[in-house]
């Protein structure tokens, strides 16, 4: 892992340009990378080796050498150095255009998936309801993404997938897929959207049919609000990026949980007061409205929380301040690692087993 | 003083030692100097400071590339914010004060009027100017640092620029606002000076090949910055006054910003690789001893360049929302940028052939550039084609692109040209075979830093990551050691020219045997360019220009490589 | 076989700081006066290209949006004042002229139209901003403002009404549902007119400023009785004149 060699990437199954490609857009694109690959070897090829063999063979071998007179111009030869890059470029551009128009149409019978980005977290519900934030999907079937963001620029990445597209504030952009390889890939954000932005990654997994459905099963179970609001705080609440639950400050975060309900704080507009479960609330659902002070007003406001999800946040969030972290479940790194707030590569590896899905 | 070449005497007249007055002797004190109207004089100031802001976003690199060494937040900082900061600003200070006027600013405000045959640029006063407004922009940006910092990423997209972000941002797009005004105005300076201050005898196309990049250069500087100019004001008062022209939530169009960014920001990436083209086409043909090869087709390509350059801004959008239709425009129109280049690439190979090539730092520098521009600009027709885009936007890819483009070739070509001109510009020769490790230096430690990128970038790994994959570390590794190659490399070969100032001055009139204007000066040159009308040499007869091992100069032939009297320009009185 | 500086005169070496025997007015760096004068009105008319260039990015922002959403043009237009937008363009029409007029008494020498000219420009500009400050305050008291500063309330009154249709389907029993969504139709996206709005006519504003500022500076040499008839400065006036009128 911490070698200079990147022989975990090959391990994975890659090539040495891409990762295994697991969507059925993966062999057009890698196609079309190896057509223009290879083209430009050729032309650099060419190139340099002339640039090389002209500066051995024509070297200079005294000061005084006399400056040779060679031909400055040939009509023909520009016309031809001019006319086939010409061409070539015509075909990188049409292979490229419709490899591109096979990603932007959606088949017409494809499983809407709505896709939420907010600051750093992403949150995806399934047509039946249920929401999650790992992407499952069922392998060969065809999805269409339907994306939103709550607050600014975000970018959908799915290296395996060979698929990306932007999360626009204030509009819905859409991108589909069909996955034809079982397995768990990362998907990133990949539009520069602040300070966890590189936090801002999860995980899709590819099932079979079988366990897709038992996955969206176990989605809709909720377990005790005060474990589920832990699991919102750690995934796809986002609440983690920025409040920590054993006091310690998270730059340009807010905040900690632990004796929230103890300390007095002043607010603007508010005043100085004690927390109790409306202000939470309150907090929650329209953060910018009493705004703690000596902190900036860059709570984003929820996106995709229903009121079961808000209700275990405030349970959660009361617990947190009055009797101290809750273990996550047994089988979530993210819960132990977490007290360094936010350190190391906890955040990372949180992703993967959070909202109970493996559980 | 030294006295030039005049058509109806043949005499050659030097003195031996001790020279006369020139442009860095001829007055005294730091008024002479920050009030000074010499374009001369101009560019040596902007050449300290840019050398100055690029040192400053160089460590700010190496502590971005640092930090990157393992995969978890450290070891340089823990907190997203910072790294944000850092690259940011890093991007920030590469682009808008170092790349876009390095060789505009410093080498074309020193040589272009020498070489065209003037005594000045035609407004010496508005020049004064843009430097004086280069100055205050490169202030504020460092007034942003030091009152919150930047994280916006320098593309300063909404609405996290106007709304989320907490930093300097009105600090900072001011002092690029008015970075721009600078950049107008140069621009606008070498326009009417090319148009209006040619010489008799100095047709548009005598003039060298520099001249002509520049002009396509200066043309995208007054008809791309001012649009820069308006952007960032309507980011201004959307973030500071609430307009909601961007922001979603006040009923604005964030991609709406993104056309308007790019609009510039594209075209300004060929304000940074034309001139380092121009360079380019001097450097080949002077130490090949050779006639540039196509001529024409380098000044057309030139203004060719400048002109699809225009069209094609929404190739960074690929993946933004924009419409299926708009985007594939977009894509053919990118395609189209890339036949002039080529053409350039090709009549610059042709130019070695058969010539008399030496292989002294400025050239080491010029065939570097002919193997990085290879790479970066092959690596532009990736990103162009809309299927491959869609993976590699936002990777590693793009930020290998554009360092192999920007850093690569434009700022490698800088670095040549600094060398090229350093004997003209000093009057002082610095160590060559310091000069040409330093340049193998840079070209290793460049590629090292740089290659694994293209490939963590296909594997997947978006940029303007802080903490990554684990299955990246290895590439990131060999680009951390490749940045600090090219950061010792690059230090040595600034140290070894500005050492050079300590000591007399040294350097013949034309060390390298060059044909344009400046070599027929003295060096430095004496304070108005010119003690007599110069003459007007064919700036490629290279042939004319011979050795003369008792000035250890190159002089040009009597007679030799002169330009008839009929031809283009001869109009101009 | 002629130097360059036997144009004019023989320089000495330090011609930017001394200036000149015979013609003061020619920089050192010039052979002729006909060459000083070209380049000043290129560099000018240059300079003016870039300016449009400045507005150009509000223009389309204002194409865009009108483009997407016709009907707010339509609607907010209501709430600007005809008349005094259209006077406000008399006074800049005519305010080119007296500037056209006084860049040809300057080259004819005529020093007391220029003086006169000028003076009717500079009056017009303060007129024209007069007239905006009219407008603005108008605006300003309406809660017409741009962004997160807009607080009107215009969906209740009879123009938006008009101008949406909302009257006409529903005969003064308008739903509650049409009534909210009329608020968001407004609250979204009429104050995006007015950002547009206030940021094209407040840059204008500015340059009109700087345009009475630049005005001055002339009208005080003119008054002082300098430089009349001399090439650079006809040059920067006709400047103006693009200036005035952008
Ligand atoms: C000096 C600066 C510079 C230059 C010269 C270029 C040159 C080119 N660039 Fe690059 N580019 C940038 C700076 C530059 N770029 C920057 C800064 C970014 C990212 C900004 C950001 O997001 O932060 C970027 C991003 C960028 C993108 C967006 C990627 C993305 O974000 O998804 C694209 C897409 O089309 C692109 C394409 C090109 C092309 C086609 C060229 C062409 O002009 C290249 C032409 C050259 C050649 C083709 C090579 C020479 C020719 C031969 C060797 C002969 C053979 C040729 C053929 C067969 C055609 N560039
Ligand atoms: C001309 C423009 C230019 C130049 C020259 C460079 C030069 C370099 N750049 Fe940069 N870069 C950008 C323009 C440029 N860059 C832009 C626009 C971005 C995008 C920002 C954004 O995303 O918003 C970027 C982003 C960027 C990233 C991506 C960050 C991210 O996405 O997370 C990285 C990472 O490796 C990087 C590295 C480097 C390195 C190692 C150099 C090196 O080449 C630097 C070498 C120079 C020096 C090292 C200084 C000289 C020497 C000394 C100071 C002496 C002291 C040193 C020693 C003794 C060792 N740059
Ligand atoms: C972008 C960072 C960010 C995220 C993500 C975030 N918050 Fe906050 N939060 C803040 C900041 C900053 C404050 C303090 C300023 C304020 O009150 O708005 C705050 C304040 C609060 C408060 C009031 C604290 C007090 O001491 O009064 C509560 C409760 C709260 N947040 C809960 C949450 C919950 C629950 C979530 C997840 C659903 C969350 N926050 C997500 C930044 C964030
Ligand atoms: Cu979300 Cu980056
Ligand atoms: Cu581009």
């Amino acid at each position: 892992m911490s070698s200079i060699l990147p022989a975990s990437v090959l391990a994975q199954g890659g090539g040495v340009w891409f990762p295994a490609q697991a969507s059925s857009f993966g062999p057009e694109v890698d196609w079309i990378f190896h057509f223009i690959l290879w083209l430009s070897v050729f032309f650099f090829v060419l190139i340099v080796g002339l640039m090389t063999y002209f500066v051995i063979k024509y070297r200079r071998r005294s000061e005084d050498e006399p400056a040779p007179v060679g031909p400055t111009h040939n009509q023909k030869l520009e016309v031809t150095w001019t006319v086939i890059p010409t061409i070539l470029v015509g075909f990188i551009f049409w292979f490229g255009f419709e490899g591109y128009m096979d990603m932007r149409v959606a088949p017409r019978d494809a499983t809407q998936i709505q896709v939420k980005a907010k600051t750093w977290v992403w949150t995806f519900v399934y047509p039946g309801g249920q929401v999650s934030d790992v992407l499952y999907l069922q392998k060969d079937k065809d999805y269409q993404f339907i994306m939103s963001s709550a607050d600014v620029l975000h970018s959908m990445y799915v290296p395996a997938f060979r698929l990306k597209y932007d999360v626009v504030p204030g509009r819905y952009t859409t991108a589909w897929v069909r996955p034809t390889e079982l397995g768990e890939y990362n998907l990133f954000c990949a539009e520069y959207c602040g300070k966890d932005h590189s936090r801002m990654n999860t995980k899709t997994v590819v099932l079979e049919p079988d366990a897709f459905e038992a996955q969206l099963k176990k989605l809709a179970e909720v377990g005790s609000p005060i474990e589920y609001g832990r699991r919102l705080y750690d995934g796809r609440g986002g609440c983690k990026a920025c409040h920590s639950l054993d006091g310690s400050a998270v730059s340009g975060g807010g905040p900690s949980f632990k004796d929230l309900y103890v300390r007095e704080r002043t607010t603007n507009p508010g005043g100085t007061f004690k927390a109790d479960d409306n202000y939470v609330r309150e907090s929650i659902l329209k953060p910018q409205a009493k705004v703690v002070e000596g902190y900036p007003p860059v709570m984003p406001a929820p996106a995709g929380l229903s009121d079961t999800d808000v209700d275990a946040l405030v349970q959660f969030v009361r617990h947190a301040s009055e009797v101290g972290p809750v273990a996550g479940t047994a089988d979530d790194p993210a819960a132990k690692g977490d007290q360094g707030g936010g350190g190391g590569g906890d955040a990372k590896d949180g992703q993967g087993g959070q909202e109970g899905g493996g559980r | 003083m030294t006295s030039i070449t005049v058509p109806g005497s043949t005499a050659i007249e030097r003195p031996e030692h001790g020279r006369g007055e020139d442009y860095l002797n001829c007055d005294k004190g730091w008024r002479s100097w920050l009030l000074t109207l010499d374009h001369k004089r101009i560019g040596v100031m902007y050449m300290i400071a840019i050398t100055f802001n690029f040192f400053l976003g160089g460590i700010m690199a190496l502590l971005v590339r640092a930090e990157l060494w393992t995969h978890a937040p450290g070891p340089i900082t823990t907190d997203g914010v910072i790294y944000n900061n850092l690259f940011t600003l890093h991007g920030a200070i590469m682009v808008f004060l170092v790349i876009i006027p390095s060789i505009p600013a410093v080498l074309g405000n020193f040589v272009l009027p020498i070489m065209l045959g003037a005594k000045d640029v035609a407004f010496p006063r508005v020049n004064l100017m843009s430097f004086h407004l280069y100055m205050v922009g490169t202030i504020m940006l460092v007034m942003a640092i030091l009152t919150g910092g930047l994280d916006t990423g320098w593309t300063f997209y909404t609405p996290y620029s106007s709304v989320l972000s907490s930093s300097s941002v009105v600090m900072a797009v001011m002092g690029a606002f008015i970075l721009g005004f600078s950049s107008i105005f140069t621009g606008l300076n070498f326009i009417v000076t090319i148009h209006k201050m040619r010489p008799k005898g100095m047709g548009y196309f005598r003039m060298p090949l520099f001249l002509w990049s520049i002009y396509a250069t200066a043309l995208i500087q007054i008809l791309a910055t001012p649009v820069l100019g308006i952007t960032l004001l309507l980011l201004t008062v959307e973030r500071a006054l609430g307009f909601g022209i961007f922001d979603p939530k006040l009923g604005g169009d964030p991609v709406l910003f993104q056309h308007f960014f790019w609009f510039y920001s594209h075209p300004a990436v060929y304000i940074m690789i034309l001139p380092g083209m121009g360079v380019i086409s001097e450097l080949i043909s002077t130490f090949s001893r050779r006639h540039i090869f196509g001529y024409r087709f380098i000044a057309y390509s030139s203004i060719m360049i400048a002109v699809f350059g225009f069209l094609v801004w929404g190739h960074h959008m690929f993946t933004s929302g924009q419409s299926e239709l708009v985007t594939a425009i977009f894509s053919a129109l990118t395609f189209s940028v890339s036949i002039p280049s080529a053409i350039k690439v090709f009549n610059w190979v042709a130019t070695l052939y058969k010539g008399s090539i030496s292989l002294a730092s400025p050239m080491l520098y010029a065939l570097s550039f002919l193997f990085l521009f290879g790479i970066g600009g092959l690596t532009g027709l990736f990103l162009g084609a809309l299927a491959t885009d869609m993976h590699l936007h936002d990777t590693y890819f793009v930020v290998a692109h554009f360092h192999y483009v920007m850093m690569g070739s434009a700022l490698v070509a800088f670095i040549g040209g600094i060398h090229y001109w350093w004997p003209k510009m000093f009057g002082r020769m610095f160590n060559d075979r310091i000069a040409r490790l330093c340049a193998i230096g840079v070209f290793v430690g460049f590629n090292l830093t740089f290659f694994p990128q293209f490939l963590a970038g296909t594997q997947g790994m978006p940029r303007r990551y802080h903490e990554y994959k684990p299955e990246f570390e290895g590439y990131m590794r060999w680009s951390t050691i490749g940045a600090f190659v090219l950061g010792i490399s690059l230090f040595v070969a600034f140290y070894n020219l500005f050492s050079t100032l300590r000591k007399e001055k040294d350097a013949p009139d034309n060390p390298w045997g060059g044909a344009t204007l400046e070599w027929t000066v003295s060096s430095p040159p004496p304070h108005h360019n010119f003690d007599s009308e110069p003459t007007i040499y064919d700036p490629y007869a290279l042939d004319a220009v011979v050795w003369n091992p008792e000035t250890r100069s190159f002089e040009h032939k009597k007679d030799a490589g002169l330009l008839e009297e009929s031809g283009e320009g001869a109009e101009h009185a | 076989m002629t130097t360059i500086g036997d144009v004019g005169q023989p320089h000495d070496g330090h011609g930017g700081e001394h200036g000149h025997a015979h013609d003061p007015h020619l920089a050192h760096h010039f052979d002729t006066p006909q060459q000083q004068y070209d380049s000043a009105k290129m560099g000018m008319w240059t300079f003016l290209v870039t300016e449009i260039l400045f507005f150009s990015g509000l223009f389309c922002a204002y194409t865009v949006y009108r483009h997407t959403h016709p009907e707010i043009f339509l609607g907010a237009s209501k709430f600007l004042d005809k008349t005094l937008g259209a006077v406000n363009t008399m006074v800049l029409l005519f305010s080119s002229m007296t500037m056209a007029w006084a860049v040809r008494c300057a080259q004819l020498e005529q020093r007391r139209g220029l003086i006169i000219n000028l003076a009717l420009t500079i009056v017009c500009a303060f007129g024209f901003m007069g007239i905006k400050y009219v407008e603005y305050s108008h605006k300003f008291h309406d809660g017409l403002l741009p962004g997160s500063h807009y607080s009107a309330a215009l969906h209740a009154s009879e123009e938006f009404k008009a101008a949406h249709h909302i009257d006409e389907h529903f005969h003064g029993h308008v739903p509650a549902e049409v009534e909210r969504e009329a608020l968001e139709l407004e609250q979204v996206n009429y104050r995006t007119f007015f950002s547009v709005y206030f940021g094209m006519t407040g840059l204008h504003g500015i340059h009109v400023l700087a345009g009475i500022g630049v005005l001055t500076w002339l009208l005080v040499r003119a008054l002082r009785g300098r430089s009349t008839g001399t090439t650079s400065w006809s040059s920067t006036t006709s400047g103006s004149t693009g200036t005035s009128s952008t």
